[in-house]
């Protein structure tokens, strides 16, 4: 009995978090999204999603990209298919790893320093002080949050598309001894527009939710630091899983097309 | 003075969280342009108290009037037009730590009522010299000033777009006894100035005495007295007896003396 009574306590503990996420996603489209649009919010946070996470997503996509190319290449020698590694980089990179990677690298950076910081404001009454200033915190805080989240994360992952393409391109032709020319050509000829594309609609997607869980979980943190710290956890955490279950769903949903 | 004169009237306001009862039916008067102080205890319901009627927190029954205006039931656009006539100084001041002080205290009339920035620069500028601070203040973050600046930051933004209504939430708290009474002065000198109605809530009885017109005691949720604050000492209530003179024996009994 003692068994079930747990299950039962986690089951509804489950399902009161997705509740509550559905009702806060529903607040963050109904008031977070529709005017008054703050135009400074959304440039701020764009700055601070984007540029600020270019380092590491780029050091992320390099290293993947050079990565990918010694294991296909190493993989391909086993039936001489050595020179697919060029094509398999690029559609690995811009179907796959871009979009996935940079979502994770950025749900580590900003999901968490998201939850920090509107945790921090809910622990500390500036929420509610952002009410009292007759001020729409979902208005203020989430909407500029969540159209900064799914403009950027594309325009991020779009750039490290180039630079782990690049870094295959750089062990490809420095370590593994492919002619410099005929890499590029290869990688040219078989991409695809689409195979950019289904990488970029990933990336809108994975940058909502990045920022709707950053949102939610600093929403809704309580009990000082401590609160905060497991706010902070959650984000990251929850992004992660929903990123990874999202991905699938949408390699799914576009391979089918 | 459960009168037409009312301001602010709060009838049989209830509130729970979960199994918890925090507001159990609080009765509440207060006149246009007078000071009421709400004392009591630590978990009391003080600041949900206020929080019902700001609509930060809504009430699962009860009405809550302002100026003869229903305002439970406001959402939206209506709510944040109410709130416009409202200024509060929150316990920890509340300020935005990524805002510099002056952008804090103009915040309301920049987000809130579309006043250009300049403009609303010139309106800080000047409650931040009504509260004792220098221009040069103002380009700081909140984060370089003391407990008792942010306090008066604080108290700047409160007052910034005029409100017919301020709410105080202990803004004597953690502060030492000088810096106490100066923020009382400034709150005692604001409303004056504005004639505001404001409700503060505290546990500081030396504050409550220098702001207040009238003083309610609230005790797990309800208000147990209310009175002139001339009538505080007077008051024959066992309850404000045992607060005022900060007994351990009394009516009131903590949590801890019970286990």
């Amino acid at each position: 009995m003692n068994f079930l009574a747990n299950l039962g306590r986690v089951v509804l503990a489950l399902l009161t978090e997705i509740g509550g996420i559905v009702i806060f996603l529903k607040d963050a489209l109904l008031q977070g999204l529709t005017p008054t649009i703050y135009l400074r919010q959304i440039l701020e946070q764009m700055l601070r999603i984007g540029y600020n996470s270019l380092p590491v997503v780029g050091l992320t996509a390099f290293f993947t990209g050079g990565a990918l190319a010694l294991q296909i290449y190493l993989g391909g020698s086993r039936f001489n298919a050595e020179s697919l590694v060029s094509t398999i980089v690029a559609l690995g990179i811009t179907r796959e790893l871009g979009p996935v990677l940079a979502g994770l690298m950025v749900a580590g950076r900003v999901g968490a320093s998201i939850a920090a910081e509107l945790g921090t404001m809910r622990v500390t009454e500036q929420i509610d002080a952002l009410t009292t200033l007759a001020t729409n915190p979902f208005k203020y805080l989430v909407g500029p949050r969540l159209i900064a989240g799914v403009i950027t994360l594309p325009i991020l992952v779009g750039i490290a598309d180039t630079i782990g393409i690049m870094g295959g391109y750089i062990v490809g032709t420095r370590s593994l001894g492919f002619n410099s020319y005929a890499y590029i050509k290869n990688t040219a000829d078989f991409l695809e527009l689409d195979d950019v594309t289904s990488g970029l609609i990933k990336a809108a997607v994975f940058g909502f939710i990045i920022t709707l869980m950053g949102c939610y979980h600093g929403f809704h943190s309580k009990g000082g630091a401590q609160g905060v710290g497991r706010a902070t956890t959650n984000a990251v955490v929850s992004s992660a899983i929903l990123i990874l279950a999202a991905n699938f769903a949408l390699t799914s949903l576009l391979f089918s097309k | 003075m459960m009168d037409e004169k009312a301001h602010i009237v709060l009838k049989d306001v209830r509130k729970a969280f979960g199994p918890k009862n925090v507001l159990n039916g609080i009765n509440l008067a207060v006149p246009k342009g007078r000071s009421l102080v709400v004392i009591g205890g630590s978990g009391t319901g003080k600041s949900v108290m206020i929080k019902t009627i700001l609509g930060i927190l809504p009430p699962d029954s009860g009405s809550i009037t302002i100026g003869g205006e229903e305002v439970t039931r406001l959402r939206g656009k209506e709510r944040d037009e109410l709130l416009l006539r409202f200024g509060m100084l929150f316990q920890g001041s509340a300020l935005f730590d990524s805002l510099p002080v002056w952008q804090n205290v103009a915040f309301g009339l920049i987000q809130g009522r579309n006043t250009p920035r300049k403009e609303a620069r010139d309106v800080a500028i000047e409650k931040l010299r009504q509260v004792g601070l220098g221009p040069e203040v103002g380009e700081l973050y909140p984060a370089e000033l003391s407990g008792g600046m942010q306090k008066r930051v604080g108290l700047a933004r409160a007052i910034a777009a005029d409100p017919e209504i301020i709410f105080f939430d202990e803004p004597t708290t953690g502060l030492d006894p000088i810096m106490a009474d100066v923020i009382n002065n400034l709150i005692v000198d604001c409303v004056k100035r504005l004639g505001a109605t404001t409700i503060s809530i505290t546990h500081d009885m030396v504050s409550a005495r220098k702001i207040a017109d009238r003083i309610a005691m609230i005790h797990k949720g309800e208000i147990v007295w209310q009175g002139p604050a001339r009538a505080v000492d007077t008051s024959g209530n066992p309850y404000v007896d045992q607060f005022i003179h900060g007994r351990a024996e009394g009516p009131i009994q903590m949590e801890i003396l019970k286990a």
